[in-house]
């Protein structure tokens, strides 16, 4: 074995891969540069911070008190406009045609409440369409009732005794979870789309019966098929570990040295997984489709869109056997976290057993396809 | 146009549709499963975060503070110890943050000025700012309630009333169900055709088929046809789960759902063939149309973040993006209603996008065969 693992054949086929993967120089552009594009793309596009928002006003008071809330409305850096609304019908018109995601009512007795001392009532219709924006809106504008309140009733003891400290992230930035997370997506992604087409598209241009009578071992093919994804997912993962923390500020805390055995580990178990399906389809149409289906799954159970302990529990048991999760937590760790190596192996071994297991089904698979 | 050719080709494509396994996958299994796990596995509606409990005071009022805590609904105490432990526990995700009750809490509360620290995971910012919001809600409500209990009112001067139209209980699958149908009829138009005529392309099977009898306008709509009906039953196997199980509210007209998803469809399929036809290679088509279909569809189409909070260059390229005038009209007609106002502007527009997808392929065609 490890005569032959340095056999001349074996390099033979790993550098006919490499000319394989990047000899059309459409495709050699499009293994580097869309791997690029998404990160910038995407992370400066998925916030979950509401910073823009136009609402609506429905002053029936016009007293000193709604004055003021609308004067610290318009001050807040999240609100971008105020439309005044007059009746009714014209709140229910501006929110159907999503002019504006919420409404702030004044009852006529608002300013003349506040100014007897009794709790007022400001009501907030909102735009359910939009639930998840919604929600986050009406936090920030009870902070904003909150502070009109204490300025205007300064007796009231204005903070409410919760000191809060935010950890590993202090201005609780959206950047600094997206980016460690898009690193894994991205990654899974462009080596998932290479490694599916690789058998697939010698079987379906007819070249693969010519590899089957070389006088290579099936495992020499498929480790050759494996080596030139698996360099360029390194590339490209060097390429973002000198990205995100120069040009995005996101803090990289781990050590390098970490950062490559998580990128190799997280790399092993996707590429397993695109040789399995590679292996089972039988045309390049079918491995991409199969990519297409298994990949939303594997992105939307990996902890990413929403916490794995939210799910019901045997969702909770795909999630935890999906290699993303555990790339995850990984490269979370080593961004924001200064994870050592021994937190790290929790998450590492389950990397290297999927690939193992992948590895192995699709080198049987390939036996079962050759008889 | 010679009906009975006309009818033998698209009669070719549907053959060539049913008997790919993949096409099936992807045109019923993808939504069943999309829809699923839409239901089930991504609720963005937070719920019971695991944290920590850190009680360093025995007085009556700590004890009460953190009985609060162990009864409340949004918080599951998971742990208990010294701030050392449950930092640790933090760092490795066990936990999502922790609660502090001091050592002087009880002297401190019997002047009102008792306070309580909250340790987050800021590597998961928006459940750490689920942690703030709850744990200084529960702490205020602890306060009032200890305060009626001593005959003082204790109201803040200005509460907010929030009401959410629509959807009060603010599920989130109201919205993910309209953006998985968007991904789905993203996934047949652009992906499933581009790849389909790319290949006819790769493997020379198209030249045969530009050398018979057909009309380029033949052509097209034979190729395209099956996958425009092919996208529709996609379209209709999600609505009819995402009401039927996951009680998604359907308060518009079934003719405004198919009229919207029609003039979605024509653009999606108009971007694959264009795709296709300019690249004429599998790999290359596959790549592009997930780069300009699938994840600008997923991300910039306004389905799960914001279009207004971003940069102005992105919010800027989110305008050629299909998904945009799809996504505001499928939420509509699924939990507001009818609104055909809106529905004819965003409409026409995906119409004037389909008719530029098809007029750049058409145009490509020919210079290829020329």
């Amino acid at each position: 074995m490890i005569d032959s693992l340095l056999s001349p054949r074996l390099l033979a086929i790993i550098v006919k891969e490499f000319w394989a993967a990047l000899r059309d120089p459409r495709s050699r552009l499009l293994l580097f540069l869309p791997p690029l594009m998404q990160l910038v793309l995407f992370s400066t596009a998925a916030t979950l911070e509401i910073k823009k928002v136009t609402l609506g006003v429905l002053d029936m008071d016009g007293g000193a008190a709604s004055r003021e809330f609308t004067n610290q409305l318009a001050g807040s850096p999240n609100v971008k406009r105020l439309v005044w609304l007059t009746s009714n019908e014209h709140l229910a018109n501006a929110i159907d045609n999503q002019s504006v995601l919420g409404v702030l009512v004044f009852d006529a007795s608002f300013s003349r409440d506040v100014a007897a001392g009794r709790s007022a009532t400001v009501q907030f219709v909102l735009d359910g369409r939009r639930s998840n924006a919604a929600q986050i809106v009406s936090s920030y504008i009870s902070q904003i009732a909150a502070n009109t309140g204490a300025a205007l009733r300064p007796a009231v003891r204005s903070d409410n005794g919760v000191r809060i400290t935010n950890w590993f992230n202090p201005n609780l930035d959206y950047q600094w979870f997206i980016m460690p997370a898009l690193v894994v997506q991205i990654s899974a992604l462009s080596a998932l789309s290479v490694t599916s087409q690789s058998v697939a598209r010698e079987r379906e241009l007819g070249t693969f019966d010519q590899l089957m009578v070389s006088p290579l071992q099936n495992w020499e093919i498929v480790l050759g098929k494996l080596v030139p994804p698996f360099v360029i997912g390194l590339f490209n993962g060097t390429v973002f570990l000198a990205i995100v923390p120069l040009v995005f500020g996101v803090p990289y805390t781990g050590s390098i040295g970490l950062f490559f055995l998580a990128t190799a580990a997280g790399l092993f178990s996707i590429l397993g997984i695109g040789m399995l399906l590679s292996t089972i389809a039988r045309t390049q149409q079918q491995a991409f489709l199969g990519m297409f289906s298994i990949v939303p799954p594997m992105i939307l159970l990996s902890g990413f869109a929403s916490p794995i302990d939210n799910m019901p529990g045997w969702l909770q048991v795909i999630a935890m056997a999906n290699p993303l999760t555990h790339f995850n937590v990984i490269m979370e760790g080593l961004f924001l976290k200064a994870m050592p190596f021994s937190d790290m192996m929790a998450s590492i071994w389950p990397l290297l057993l999927s690939g193992v297991v992948t590895l192995a089904l699709a080198i049987q698979q390939f036996r079962a396809r050759m008889e | 146009m010679n009906r009975r050719r006309l009818f033998a080709m698209f009669w070719k494509e549907c053959l060539q549709i049913a008997r790919d396994p993949s096409t099936f996958m992807i045109a019923f299994l993808l939504p069943i499963l999309l829809i699923f796990l839409f239901g089930y596995a991504v609720s963005l509606d937070t719920g019971r975060v695991r944290i920590g409990l850190s009680l360093q005071d025995d007085s009556e009022a700590a004890t009460s503070l953190a009985a609060a805590f162990r009864n409340s609904p949004y918080f599951d105490v998971h742990q208990t110890g010294s701030t050392a432990e449950l930092g640790r526990a933090v760092t490795r995700g066990q936990i999502r943050g922790f609660v502090v009750i001091p050592q002087d809490f009880g002297e401190q509360a019997i002047t009102g000025g008792e306070s309580i620290q909250v340790v987050t995971d800021g590597a998961q910012p928006n459940t750490a700012s689920f942690l703030a919001g709850y744990t200084s809600g529960l702490k205020a409500e602890w306060a009032a309630s200890r305060a009626a209990d001593r005959g003082l009112a204790f109201a803040p001067p200005i509460s907010l009333l929030p009401r959410y139209w629509f959807n009060p209980e603010l599920a989130s699958r109201f919205f993910l169900v309209p953006g998985a149908i968007a991904i789905v009829m993203t996934m047949i138009g652009s992906l499933l055709t581009g790849l389909v005529v790319a290949r006819e392309w790769e493997r020379g099977t198209m030249e045969a088929l530009l050398a018979t009898p057909l009309g380029m306008a033949e052509f097209i709509t034979v190729k395209v046809v099956p996958y425009f009906f092919l996208g529709l039953a996609s379209m209709a196997i999600c609505a009819i789960l995402g009401v039927t199980l996951f009680g998604v509210p359907f308060r518009g007209s079934i003719l405004a759902l198919l009229v919207i998803s029609s003039c979605f469809l024509v653009p999606a399929l108009g971007q694959g063939l264009f795709i296709s036809s300019a690249t004429k290679n599998q790999f290359v088509a596959s790549q592009i149309a997930l780069l300009s279909g699938f994840l600008p569809a997923m991300m910039l189409s306004g389905f799960l973040f914001e279009i207004a909070s971003m940069p102005k260059w992105i919010q800027a390229l989110t305008y050629v993006v299909p998904a945009r005038y799809l996504i505001p009209q499928l939420q509509t007609v699924f939990v507001a209603g009818d609104n055909w106002s809106m529905f004819l502007t965003n409409c026409l527009i995906l119409l004037g996008f389909g008719a530029l997808f098809f007029w750049l392929s058409l145009r490509v065609t020919r210079r290829r065969i020329a």
